[in-house]
């Protein structure tokens, strides 16, 4: 049963990846790699990986993938840029990415024997409790490094999104772009009020 | 049954490939992030069958620690994306090249 499991989620883990990189259009390339990281969870349930597997669903498949699709959404057709390096350029991934892949056949066709079936672990084995209880012992540092990632990443998105809507100074004593959108929009500001008085000002003359 | 570990390491190490042949074949960085997130789940999945051979939790541990750098650098990296694509700049790895040496 979990041979079989292994062999289609395997596949399938496979094809969908192809499928993300030869995509043409970025939105079903997002879509195609929902569906890899859901075999990825398959795969991790049969190692027994249980929280792992939910966490890969929750975090992966539904926090960050919902994230890229919102920024291709917002992109539009710029989006859809169909560009990929041809001649050479595909000649060197393709050569690359084969060269790795049968360097690691030969090792594991080495060390054939080497851990040829799983350890025999206890029911507890990746239940959120033995996990949770080495993330707050054995790898309280790694931790808290995630914690200070987490609010970088969360600042770095802020800052990065934000744009010109942050005080921003030029160069020199240059006004910068806030100051000079807050010219324009006294001088804007300024032309209105002389309408106004105009027109307050015929009217009266009427 | 189970497959032994030589599968999972060949499973894994195809992902990784594909990964890095899309990184290196594609030149819109949206598709650029994807194909890096297939090299992280790749480099997850032999974290997680390494942990159930050896036995031990550690490796889910770091599992689920790779997937939390992971969301930091798709915010970095989205947010890069956005921000080019507010400037004006076509989404072309090729054409960011004012770094260039």
């Amino acid at each position: 049963m979990q041979i079989v499991v292994f062999y289609v989620a395997g596949a399938l883990a496979i094809g969908s990846a192809i499928a993300v990189v030869v995509q043409r259009n970025p939105f079903l390339a997002a879509l195609s790699l929902i569906l890899h990281l859901a075999s990825l969870a398959a795969l991790y349930l049969v190692l027994q990986g249980d929280f792992v597997a939910v966490a890969q669903l929750l975090v992966y498949a539904g926090a960050v993938m919902v994230m890229f699709l919102f920024v291709i959404a917002y992109l539009g057709d710029r989006a859809d840029l169909d560009l990929r390096r041809g001649g050479v350029g595909a000649g060197a991934a393709v050569v690359t990415g084969l060269a790795i892949f049968i360097e690691t056949i030969v090792a594991v066709s080495d060390s054939k024997d080497l851990l040829g079936s799983p350890a025999s672990v206890a029911d507890s084995f990746g239940s959120p409790q033995t996990i949770g209880k080495l993330f707050l012992t054995d790898h309280l540092l790694a931790f808290e490094a995630i914690s200070l990632i987490l609010l970088v990443g969360a600042i770095a998105g802020v800052v990065l999104g934000a744009g010109d809507l942050l005080p921003k100074a030029g160069p020199d004593g240059e006004p910068g772009e806030r100051e000079a959108r807050s010219e324009r929009y006294d001088l804007r500001r300024e032309l209105r009020r002389r309408e106004d008085e105009q027109e307050h000002g015929s009217e009266v003359g009427a | 049954m189970t497959p032994g570990i030589g599968s999972w390491i060949t499973l894994s190490s195809a992902l990784f490939c594909i990964g890095l042949a899309g990184v290196m074949l594609r030149r819109n960085p949206l598709v650029i992030l994807l194909s890096l997130e297939i090299m992280l789940n790749a480099g997850n999945l032999l974290l997680v069958a390494g942990s159930r051979y050896v036995g031990g939790n550690d490796g889910h541990v770091l599992a689920l620690t790779v997937m939390a750098v992971a969301a930091a650098e798709v915010v970095v990296g989205l947010g890069l994306i956005v921000a080019l694509a507010r400037r004006g700049s076509a989404l072309d790895v090729d054409e960011l090249r004012s770094l260039h040496g």
